[in-house]
């Protein structure tokens, strides 16, 4: 009983809450997963086997059990789902990261500078958000060609003004903050008004809008992927899986049970843990 | 040949055309506290943002100097005035919580003006907050430095907020309302500290206030305004002994004298302050002056010399002792 010598106990900071850590370890899984999926996939996603098409979970043929079965093609759901989980993460992680940064900063000095710059950056906004996406998707696509990388400028260059709006309405109520005030008249110059004080109090509402985003950006590549602008087959991707098993969900509901479970899972565990993280951004609330 | 540290000269500044700081002019001497009064609106605080180069989006400098030690402020680049900022000159303010940064460790916000002026950075600059933060009287600096704004009070807050406004030992310290927003106790140890700092550092203080018990304190000199002009400046002694003009004398009048009753801040004086835009031909204070007559609404009265301590804008300085 040697701890409880201690006379205050130290309030444990920095620990995670029981609520958010398992959904934290279904994300790290996931992350693990993704990076190395060709170490941790039973089989290889693209190889199809005609003569094992749409069986069940548990299905054994060659001497490989399919454990999530097989998709139309005779290829294994399971290993498809891992190396779909590299395509989901990545693309959703690359455009929010993209057009998180650039609508934040857009956004910022916006709202900073006001002005022209202020006007036209929030007319382009508001012109951005009134295009429907899979119209300016269909325009890229079409333009570049699908690809990957096409997937991910598309996701950003319709995404960005999300960011750029929370970013400028908070800037412009955090700038008229006295700290920021009082900064100016310490002689703080404007990079460091921004990066020091103004980011990181516009950081939570952005971290929840990231997090919204990161599941609306796994959405969008299924759609994109359904309509067939996104990754381009044989590539699996959840939400290629998800179209396609859709046409069978009558007779082989593994194929798009489990790319929808996973999808669940994963934005589940996003939005709590970017809740999370909100609050330990405030240190009220630590 | 000596010089004031501060000299502002004929300062104008408008507010969408209508002047709401109009034509003021004073000095400041090294190590010397200017109190600046007057009713809310008057321009003290604009006064102040254009010492500072730093005034809202709505405001500008039409017309006048600032000139500290020589150097002649209007003339710099924004860039120059940065480089002044937090070093040369300094400013707090009246909402010392709101102040602090929420997301900054005490330490590091006091940190901060030694990283921008003199490139100091980590333990040298930690070192130098935490003695600051002893300097202005916060018990147990090296704790308080770790912790976030809203673990401490109010006076904590503005002793740390003047602690940012000195680590670089600024030559002049612009206070604006500093205790305002404290309770009486607090206010007095803030005020002593001020003076204290002052003493020791030689800074001089730009304390602009409501309150003639906070002037009587800790003025050397004072600088009354009115509607946008400074219409009487005297030594405290001087002022608070015998007014010239009929405003501070209504100010003086209503506050209570060395009975132990509590402050009062600015008394309350028949009238309403006119609003910018709205003031009169003449003196501006005609309309609730008891001694107004048909000369002081035709023409402005100077702000003319008294008795070579002060001044006082007025037509009828000799009369107001009767008021
Ligand atoms: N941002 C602004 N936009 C428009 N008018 C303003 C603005 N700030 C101040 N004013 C006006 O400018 C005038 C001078 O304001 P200033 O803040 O200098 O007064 P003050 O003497 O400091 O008053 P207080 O004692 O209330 O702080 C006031 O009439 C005020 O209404
Ligand atoms: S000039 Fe006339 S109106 Fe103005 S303060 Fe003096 S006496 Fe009053
Ligand atoms: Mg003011």
């Amino acid at each position: 009983m040697a701890a409880t010598t201690a006379t205050t106990p130290r309030p444990t900071k920095r620990s995670i809450p029981w609520t958010v850590l398992p959904f934290a370890a279904i994300l790290v899984a996931l992350l693990l997963i993704a990076i190395l999926a060709p170490l941790v996939a039973p089989m290889d996603p693209n190889t199809q086997n005609l003569l094992a098409r749409l069986k069940a979970p548990g299905f054994q043929a060659r001497g490989m059990t399919y454990f999530l079965g097989s998709d139309e093609l005779g290829r294994d759901v399971l290993s498809r789902l891992i190396y779909g989980a590299r395509v989901s993460l990545l693309v959703a992680f690359a455009s929010v990261t993209l057009s998180g940064i650039f609508g934040t900063v857009v956004g910022m000095i916006a709202a900073f500078y006001r002005g022209w710059t202020e006007t036209l950056i929030m007319r382009l906004v508001d012109i951005v958000l009134s295009v429907p996406a899979i119209l300016l998707a269909i325009i890229t696509v079409a333009v570049l060609g699908p690809s990957f990388a096409n997937v991910v400028i598309v996701l950003s260059m319709t995404r960005w003004p999300r960011y750029a709006r929370v970013a400028y309405g908070q800037t412009l109520s955090v700038a008229n903050m006295p700290y920021v005030r009082l900064s100016r008249f310490m002689g703080a110059g404007w990079l460091r008004l921004l990066s020091r004080h103004i980011l990181p109090n516009i950081a939570g509402a952005l971290i929840v809008v990231a997090t919204l985003e990161f599941g609306l950006m796994v959405l969008f590549e299924a759609g994109l992927s359904f309509l067939g602008l996104g990754v381009q087959p044989p590539t699996a991707s959840w939400g290629a899986m998800l179209a396609t098993g859709r046409n069978y969900v009558a007779t082989a509901w593994w194929i798009a049970t489990f790319p929808g479970l996973a999808l669940f899972l994963l934005v589940l565990s996003i939005n709590l843990i970017g809740d999370h993280i909100r609050d330990r951004l405030d240190p009220r609330g630590r | 040949m000596s010089h004031p540290l501060l000299s502002v000269d004929e300062l104008r500044v408008t507010i969408g055309g209508q002047p709401v700081v109009d034509g003021i002019s004073f000095d400041i001497a090294q190590g010397e506290i200017l109190s600046l009064v007057g009713e809310s609106g008057c321009g003290k605080s604009m006064t102040a943002f254009s010492v500072m180069g730093l005034l809202p989006r709505a405001a500008r400098l039409s017309g006048g100097r600032v000139m500290l030690d020589g150097t002649e402020l209007s003339a710099l680049t924004e860039t120059e005035l940065q480089a002044l900022r937090g070093n040369e000159l300094a400013m707090i303010f009246q909402e010392p919580v709101a102040s602090l940064n929420p997301l900054m460790k005490i330490g590091r916000q006091i940190e901060e003006s030694l990283i921008v002026h003199r490139g100091l950075e980590g333990r040298e600059a930690r070192r130098a907050a935490i003695d600051m933060l002893a300097e202005v009287g916060i018990p147990e600096p090296e704790i308080r430095a770790g912790q976030y704004p809203f673990e401490l009070s109010g006076g904590m807050c503005q002793r740390a907020m003047i602690a940012m406004a000195l680590i670089c030992r600024p030559r002049l310290l612009i206070a604006d309302e500093p205790t305002t927003a404290l309770d009486v106790t607090i206010q007095a140890q803030i005020l002593d500290l001020m003076k204290k700092l002052r003493d020791e550092t030689g800074t001089a203080i730009l304390l602009i206030t409501h309150d003639m018990g906070v002037v009587a304190e800790m003025a050397d000199r004072v600088a009354v305004m009115y509607a946008g002009r400074v219409i009487e400046t005297a030594p405290v002694d001087a002022l608070f002994a015998r007014q010239e003009h009929p405003y501070t004398r209504l100010l003086l009048k209503t506050i209570p004298r060395l009975d132990g009753e509590p402050k009062e801040t600015l008394p309350v004086i028949e009238g309403l302050v006119p609003d910018i835009g709205q003031w009169p031909e003449g003196c501006r204070f005609s309309p609730r002056c008891p001694l107004a007559n048909d000369a002081c609404r035709k023409a402005v009265p100077p702000l003319a010399s008294r008795r070579d301590i002060g001044s006082t804008a007025c037509w009828h300085a000799e009369q107001v002792g009767a008021i």
